[in-house]
C-alpha cells in the first residue's frame, strides 16, 4: 500500500527520496536561499570593482593579474544572471512556493506525479554543481565562463575555447529539463486535482498564475534546448548553426535564446504577481478587485510574451518595419500589466489595511515594479533603445522588476506563509527591519544606475571614467546597505525557526480566505484525505 | 500517517522513491563525462580508464535508474490497482503535454533550418540548397522511409483498435509489425547517411539536416523501444481493453515522429532538393 501503511518516512530517507509535495517544497526554498547567498555574494564582487574607476578589486583574486580580473568580471556578471534566475527566483517561487501552496489550494492531497516532482529538484543540486565546477576550469585564456548569461555566439563559441562554456550549457540543460518536467506537473495538477466545485474560474490568482508561469516554461525551454545544442555542436562537432563562414547566422542564436528568455523573464515575475494578489486582498480585508480581469491580465502578458522577443535586439541591425513591430508589441504588454497594478490599488482602495511584514514586501512590490514597468515601456522603444541599448539604464530597468519585483514578492511570500510552514510566527521587528533596510539599499544600488546609463555607461565592463565615479560609489554603499538587509533577514529566518511560539491555522484573520488557512500550521504530513467541497 | 483511516480520493501518492536522485547522480555524470569527452578537464585528467568512462558509467546509472522507475510505474498502474480512472487522466495530461515540449525542441531546429534556406547567405552562393550540396533524391528513399512510417502509423492503430476489441493476437501481431517497420526506417535512414555525398561538417546544409533528421531519428529509436516495451508488456498479458494507457502512449508518441517527419519531408528533403547527389 502507500505510505499511509508505513507512516512519514523518517531520517535522510525523508527528504533524498521524497515523494511529498511540501518536503520538496521546502528543499527548493532552502536551495533558493543557499543559491541567492551566492549570487548575491558575486553581485558584491562586482560591485566591490565599481565602487571606485580602475582595475583593482578584483586583482586581489588574480593575483594581481588585470586581464585575468577582467575576464573574472564577466564571469560574475555570467555567473550571477544565471543563477539567480534559475537557481534563486524560479527554485523559490515556483518550486518552493508552488509545490507547497498549489497542491494546498485547490484542495489536492499531492503533485500529480509526486516521484517527478522529486527529479525536478535533484536536478538542479547537479546543474549549480556543473555551473560552480565552471568557474574554476578553462573558459577562454582564463577560468570560467565570460559570456554573460544570454551565451551569445561567437563569445560562446570561437571565443570561449576552454571546457567551461560546455560545462555551463549542460548546466542549463539538466536545469531546463528539471522546469520543464515541473511544468508538465504542475499543469496535470491544476488541471486533474481540483477540489470538487473548484472550476478554473474560481481558483485563486496564485494558482492561476502558475499556471500560466509553467505553459510559458513548457513552449519556451524545449527551443532554448535546441539553441544551447546548437551551441555545443558548433563548439565541439563541426556545425555551422551559428558561423557566417559555413553559412550560419550568430543572429539565430540570439533568436532562439530570446524566444525562450523573454518568457523567462515573464516566469520569474508573474508567480510574484499571484502572490501579491493574495497579500494585497489579504491584509485589505477585501476580496481581490477584477479577479477575473486579474487572471486573464496573466493570461495575455503570457501569450504577447511569446511574440516580442526581437526588442532585446533593436541594435542587431533589424528591419525598421520589424522593429516598428516588436516595438507596438511590447508596449502592448503594458496593457494588462496596467490592469494588473490598478487592480491591486484599487483593492486596497476602501480596504481596511493591516501593514504586516507580508503586506510591506507587497506594496513595495508593486511600487518598485511599476518604476521597472514605467522604465520597460521607454525601453521598448527601438529608437531610444538604439540610444539605451547595453547600458546600465536597461541594468537599472531590470532590477526594479527582478530584484526589486520578484525578490520584494518572494519576501512578501516567506512572510505570509512561514507562519503556515513551519507552525511559527516570523519576528515582527526584525522581518521589518528587514523590509525597510532592503528598500532603501536595492533603491540605492538601482536608482543611480538609470543616471549612469542616461549619462551613457555601458554594462559588463569592469572599469570607467571618472565622470561616473559618484553614481557607482553610491551604487556599492546601496549593496552594502542591501547585503546587511540580507543577513536581518537570516537572522530573522534563525529566530522564526527557534521560537517557541506557534501560531493558529490562520494567523491573518478573515481577509485570508484560501484552502491553505483551513489546515493546521503546519500541515498535516498528507493533507485532505477527505477532498474539500467548494460551494 | 497521523490520520487511521485511508485516503477517500483516488488519487496516487507515491511512496518514497530513490529513482529520481539515481538518474539526477547519473545525468550529472553524463554531462562532466561528456565535457570530458569534448576537452581533457584538468579535475578528471589523472583518472584511470578512457576518456569517457565518467560518460558510459553515467549513461548506465540513468538507464538503471529510469528501467526501475518505470518498473515501478507498471507495478503500480498494472498489480496494484493505483491508477485509477483520475489517475489515468493525469497520466494522459502528462504525455500529452510532454509531447507538445517535444514539438517546441524540434521548432528549434526547424527555426534553424528555414533561417538558412530562406535567407541562404553569400557563404554559401546565396542559393539553397547551397552551391557544393548535392541533395539525397527525395523521391527515392525518403519517399519510401515516409511510407514505412505512414504505414507504421496505420498498424499502431490496428494493434489499438484490437486490443480494445480484446483481439490480443491481432494486437501482437501488429504491435510487431509496428516495431518491424519502425526498425526498417531507422535501417533505411542509417543507408541514407552512409550514402550522402555531404559531410556531416560541411556547412550550414549538412548541420541542418543532420541534427534536424538526427533527433528525429533518436525519437524513433526512442518510440521503437517505448513499443518494444509495450510488446514485452502484452506478452506478459498486461492491458485489457479497457486500461492500457502506457500502449496508448506509447501510440501517441509514435504519430508524434510520424507527423514530425512528415514535415521532415516536405521542408528539408522535397523542400530543400537540389541537384541530386545519390540515390
Amino acid at each position: 500500500m502507500g505510505s499511509e501503511a508505513h507512516g512519514i518516512p523518517t531520517g535522510w530517507r525523508r527528504w533524498v527520496l521524497s515523494t511529498n509535495h511540501k518536503d520538496i517544497g521546502t528543499m527548493y526554498l532552502i536551495f533558493a536561499i543557499l543559491a541567492g547567498i551566492i549570487g548575491g555574494a558575486m553581485s558584491g564582487l562586482m560591485r566591490g570593482e565599481l565602487m571606485e574607476p580602475g582595475i583593482d578589486f578584483l586583482t586581489n583574486f588574480t593575483g594581481g593579474d588585470v586581464e585575468a580580473a577582467k575576464h573574472f568580471f564577466n564571469v560574475l556578471t555570467t555567473g550571477h544572471g544565471l543563477i539567480m534566475v534559475f537557481f534563486m527566483v524560479m527554485p523559490a517561487l515556483i518550486g518552493g512556493f508552488g509545490n507547497w501552496f498549489v497542491p494546498l489550494m485547490i484542495g489536492a492531497p499531492d503533485m500529480a506525479f509526486p516521484r517527478m516532482n522529486n527529479i525536478s529538484f535533484w536536478l538542479l543540486p547537479a546543474a549549480i554543481a556543473l555551473l560552480v565546477i565552471s568557474i574554476f576550469v578553462e573558459g577562454s585564456t582564463y577560468p570560467g565562463v565570460g559570456t554573460g548569461w544570454t551565451v551569445y555566439a561567437p563569445l560562446s563559441t570561437s571565443g570561449h575555447g576552454g571546457p567551461a562554456v560546455d560545462l555551463a550549457i549542460f548546466s542549463l540543460h539538466l536545469a531546463g529539463a528539471s522546469s520543464i518536467l515541473g511544468a508538465i506537473n504542475f499543469i496535470c495538477t491544476i488541471f486533474n486535482m481540483r477540489a470538487p466545485g473548484m472550476t478554473l474560474h474560481k481558483m485563486p490568482l496564485f494558482v492561476w498564475s502558475v499556471l500560466v508561469t509553467v505553459f510559458l516554461l513548457l513552449l519556451s525551454l524545449p527551443v532554448f534546448a535546441g539553441a544551447i545544442t546548437m551551441l555545443l555542436t558548433d563548439r565541439n562537432f563541426d556545425t555551422y548553426f551559428f558561423d557566417a563562414a559555413g553559412g550560419g547566422d550568430p543572429l539565430l542564436y540570439q533568436h532562439l535564446f530570446w524566444f525562450f528568455g523573454h518568457p523567462e523573464v515573464y516566469v520569474l515575475i508573474l508567480p510574484g504577481f499571484g502572490l501579491v494578489s493574495h497579500i494585497i486582498s489579504t491584509f485589505s480585508r477585501k476580496p481581490i478587485f477584477g479577479y477575473l480581469g486579474m487572471a486573464y491580465a496573466m493570461v495575455a502578458i503570457g501569450v504577447v510574451g511569446f511574440v516580442v522577443w526581437a526588442h532585446h535586439m533593436y541594435t542587431v541591425g533589424m528591419d525598421v518595419d520589424t522593429k516598428a513591430y516588436f516595438t507596438a508589441a511590447t508596449m502592448v504588454i503594458a496593457v494588462p500589466t496596467g490592469i494588473k497594478i490598478f487592480s491591486w490599488l484599487a483593492t486596497m482602495w476602501g480596504g481596511s489595511i493591516k501593514f504586516e511584514t507580508p503586506m510591506l514586501f507587497a506594496l513595495g512590490m508593486i511600487f518598485l515594479f511599476t518604476i521597472g514597468g514605467v522604465t520597460g515601456v521607454v525601453l521598448a522603444n527601438a529608437g531610444v533603445d538604439t540610444a539605451m541599448h547595453d547600458t546600465y539604464y536597461v541594468v537599472a530597468h531590470f532590477h526594479y522588476t527582478m530584484s526589486m519585483g520578484a525578490l520584494f514578492s518572494i519576501f512578501a511570500g516567506w512572510y505570509y506563509w512561514i507562519g503556515k510552514m513551519s507552525g511559527k510566527p516570523y519576528p515582527q521587528f526584525i522581518s521589518k527591519l528587514h523590509f525597510w533596510v532592503t528598500f532603501v539599499g536595492v533603491n540605492v544600488i538601482f536608482f543611480p544606475q538609470h543616471f549612469l546609463g542616461l549619462a551613457g555607461m555601458p554594462r559588463r565592463i569592469p572599469d570607467y571614467p571618472d565622470a561616473y565615479h559618484l553614481w557607482n560609489y553610491v551604487s556599492t554603499v546601496g549593496y552594502a546597505i542591501t547585503g546587511f538587509g540580507t543577513l536581518v533577514f537570516l537572522v530573522g529566518v534563525y529566530m522564526t525557526l527557534r521560537s517557541k511560539e506557534r501560531v493558529g491555522d490562520n494567523q491573518w484573520g478573515e481577509g485570508a480566505t484560501t484552502l491553505e488557512w483551513t489546515l493546521s500550521s503546519p500541515p498535516p504530513f498528507h493533507q485532505f484525505n477527505e477532498l474539500p467541497r467548494i460551494k | 500517517m497521523s490520520d487511521s483511516h485511508a485516503p477517500e480520493h483516488d488519487y496516487h501518492l507515491v511512496d518514497p522513491s530513490p529513482w529520481p536522485i539515481v538518474c539526477a547522480v547519473g545525468a550529472f555524470l553524463m554531462a562532466v563525462g561528456a565535457v570530458k569527452y569534448m576537452h581533457e578537464l584538468p579535475l578528471l585528467a589523472s583518472m584511470p580508464g578512457s576518456y569517457s568512462v565518467v560518460f558510459y558509467i553515467g549513461t548506465f546509472v540513468v538507464l538503471f535508474g529510469a528501467y526501475s522507475w518505470w518498473a515501478d510505474v507498471i507495478k503500480e498502474g498494472e498489480h496494484e490497482g493505483h491508477h485509477s480512472p483520475i489517475v489515468q487522466l493525469g497520466l494522459r495530461y502528462g504525455m500529452f503535454l510532454f509531447i507538445i515540449s517535444e514539438v517546441m525542441f524540434f521548432v528549434a531546429w526547424f527555426w534553424a533550418y528555414f533561417n538558412a534556406s530562406i535567407f541562404p547567405t553569400e557563404a554559401i552562393g546565396a542559393v539553397w540548397p547551397p552551391q557544393d550540396i548535392q541533395t539525397l533524391d527525395p523521391w527515392h528513399l525518403p519517399l519510401v522511409n515516409t511510407l514505412v512510417l505512414l504505414t507504421s502509423g496505420t498498424t499502431v492503430t490496428w494493434a489499438h483498435h484490437a486490443l480494445q476489441e480484446g483481439d490480443r493476437k491481432t494486437f501482437i501481431n501488429m504491435l510487431i509489425f509496428t516495431i518491424l517497420l519502425g526498425a526498417a526506417f531507422t535501417g533505411i535512414q542509417i543507408y541514407e547517411y552512409s550514402i550522402a555525398t555531404f559531410a556531416f561538417d560541411a556547412n550550414i546544409y549538412s548541420s541542418t539536416f543532420y541534427m534536424a533528421t538526427g533527433f528525429h531519428g533518436a525519437h524513433v529509436l526512442i518510440g521503437t523501444i517505448f513499443l518494444m516495451v509495450c510488446l514485452l508488456r502484452g506478452l506478459k498479458g498486461h492491458f485489457t481493453p479497457k486500461h492500457h494507457f502506457g500502449f496508448e502512449a506509447a501510440a501517441w508518441y509514435w504519430h508524434f515522429v510520424d507527423v514530425v517527419w512528415l514535415v521532415l519531408f516536405v521542408s528539408i528533403y522535397v523542400g530543400g532538393a537540389g541537384i541530386v547527389g545519390a540515390h
